[in-house]
């Protein structure tokens, strides 16, 4: 099979594809995931500020996350703010993101029972140690399953990044295939790598669970 | 913005609109074919779709519509972008369909069918009057909360060139130069119909809730 040795041999495009996505996907997470503790934190508060905090959730999870990347990336120079393609990628990766874990996070935070907060205001936390020692541990690991979801929609949206030219997986597989010519076996390859690194995720999420089980937190 | 931006943008979400309301109607009832078939554990077809739906799951769809617009040609299936476009929505939104009708199934009370069919029902028509309709209540919200996530995701389909509610923002700033109106306008146009969409799964599952299911 010739096709294949040629995929051997432009194994380098690849392999920066692949790096290009799992350094965007890691990031862009992170920041997102604290980005969006962050805004479930100043939504305690519950003033005029979380309430455009609110709004600003609800406004990001009507759009598609594309039309934010090319509002930062098409968009912003006309007002003179110019990025290049991953800069402005990876801050919609953020935002977007961030959005979507504070939802998760604020729909746990809501049912959460009132008691334990009570006890430990009791005990003379303040309320920035209350929430990062009580309550954000225990929304984070109730939550696991929403989140580890939520990552996998991450992964699959860092491919939507191609086609504002940011250098990543896919958008190898298409430079690749354009030339070698080698379409099919470029996207199959890039296919299983995608599905290999969600699977990675979930086994993660399958060991958190076996933490979260370790410390009481499952009665489902 | 003048009034032929206008027309060209909602030319671009009538396109977005179609080719997702055929991807949605034909992946809802193949869902439930392939929830079907797996429930019946046919050996090796069984291992197929569980492999289909892991897959098809972990594809992003930008990737997934490349392959499928890029390959075809090569084993001798002429696709125009459309239909590329639209097969390939459709098996995505099959398998995430194919999972919750699946959850239905899973969760379907085994003393419903066993009284069914001591009142004489055969297995057809329990399914068609009995089990089908409490099926589809319980399991709307999800599928229209899929449908909406389809919607998100349907930018993708740019990636072949096809002129969608996205593509089109720079059609017009490439004649206008003024990129941020046109892509302010397409994401309002986006935010109406997800919000229709989110109003639609807040009714099916005040409607799922009343049944107690």
């Amino acid at each position: 099979m010739t096709e294949w040795t040629i995929l051997w041999e432009a194994r380098e495009t690849f392999i920066n594809g692949l790096i290009g996505t799992l350094v965007l996907f890691v990031l862009s997470t992170l920041c997102a995931f604290v980005l969006g503790c962050l805004a479930v934190y100043r939504l305690e508060a519950g003033d005029r500020f979380s309430w455009v905090i609110r709004t600003l959730i609800n406004l990001m999870r009507t759009l598609p996350f594309l039309i934010l990347a090319y509002l930062l990336y098409y968009g912003l120079p006309q007002l003179g703010v110019r990025m290049d393609a991953w800069t402005a990628g990876f801050i919609s990766l953020i935002i977007y993101h961030a959005a979507y874990f504070a939802e998760i996070l604020r729909g746990s935070r809501l049912v959460m029972p009132a008691g334990l907060v009570e006890a430990a205001l009791a005990h003379g936390f303040t309320p920035g140690r209350l929430f990062w020692r009580i309550i954000l541990p225990q929304l984070v690991i109730k939550t696991r399953p929403l989140l580890g979801n939520q990552l996998i929609i991450a992964l699959k949206d860092t491919a939507f990044l191609t086609i504002i030219t940011v250098q990543e997986l896919t958008a190898a597989a298409n430079s690749a295939q354009s030339t070698y010519f080698i379409p099919t076996q470029a996207f199959v390859l890039v296919i299983i790598l995608y599905w290999l690194i969600s699977i990675c995720l979930e086994l993660a999420l399958k060991w958190a669970g076996r933490f979260g089980a370790k410390r009481g937190f499952d009665y489902v | 913005m003048n009034g032929q931006a206008w027309l060209l943008l909602l030319e671009g979400a009538w396109t977005t609109l179609w080719l997702c309301g055929i991807a949605i109607s034909i992946g809802v009832v193949l869902g439930l074919g392939v929830a079907l078939v797996r429930m019946a554990k046919i050996p090796f077809v069984d291992q197929i779709l569980v492999l289909y739906i892991s897959l098809a799951r972990a594809t992003p769809l930008v990737t997934f519509v490349l392959f499928l617009f890029l390959s075809a040609p090569m084993f001798g299936i002429n696709m125009n972008r459309n239909t590329a476009a639209i097969v390939a929505m459709t098996l995505n939104t099959a398998a995430f369909n194919a999972e919750i009708w699946r959850a239905a199934f899973l969760s379907f009370s085994r003393d419903q069918r066993e009284a069914a069919l001591a009142c004489g029902m055969t297995g057809g028509v329990f399914f068609r009057r009995i089990m089908l309709p409490q099926m589809i209540t319980s399991s709307l919200p999800g599928l229209v909360n899929e449908m909406s996530f389809l919607i998100k995701g349907s930018p993708a389909i740019a990636v072949i060139g096809i002129v969608d509610l996205t593509r089109v923002t720079n059609r017009i700033s490439a004649v206008t130069y003024e990129p941020l109106p046109p892509i302010l306008c397409a994401a309002l146009l986006y935010m109406l119909i997800i919000s229709v969409l989110l109003k639609l799964q807040a009714m099916a599952e005040k409607k799922a809730n009343r049944l107690a299911m």
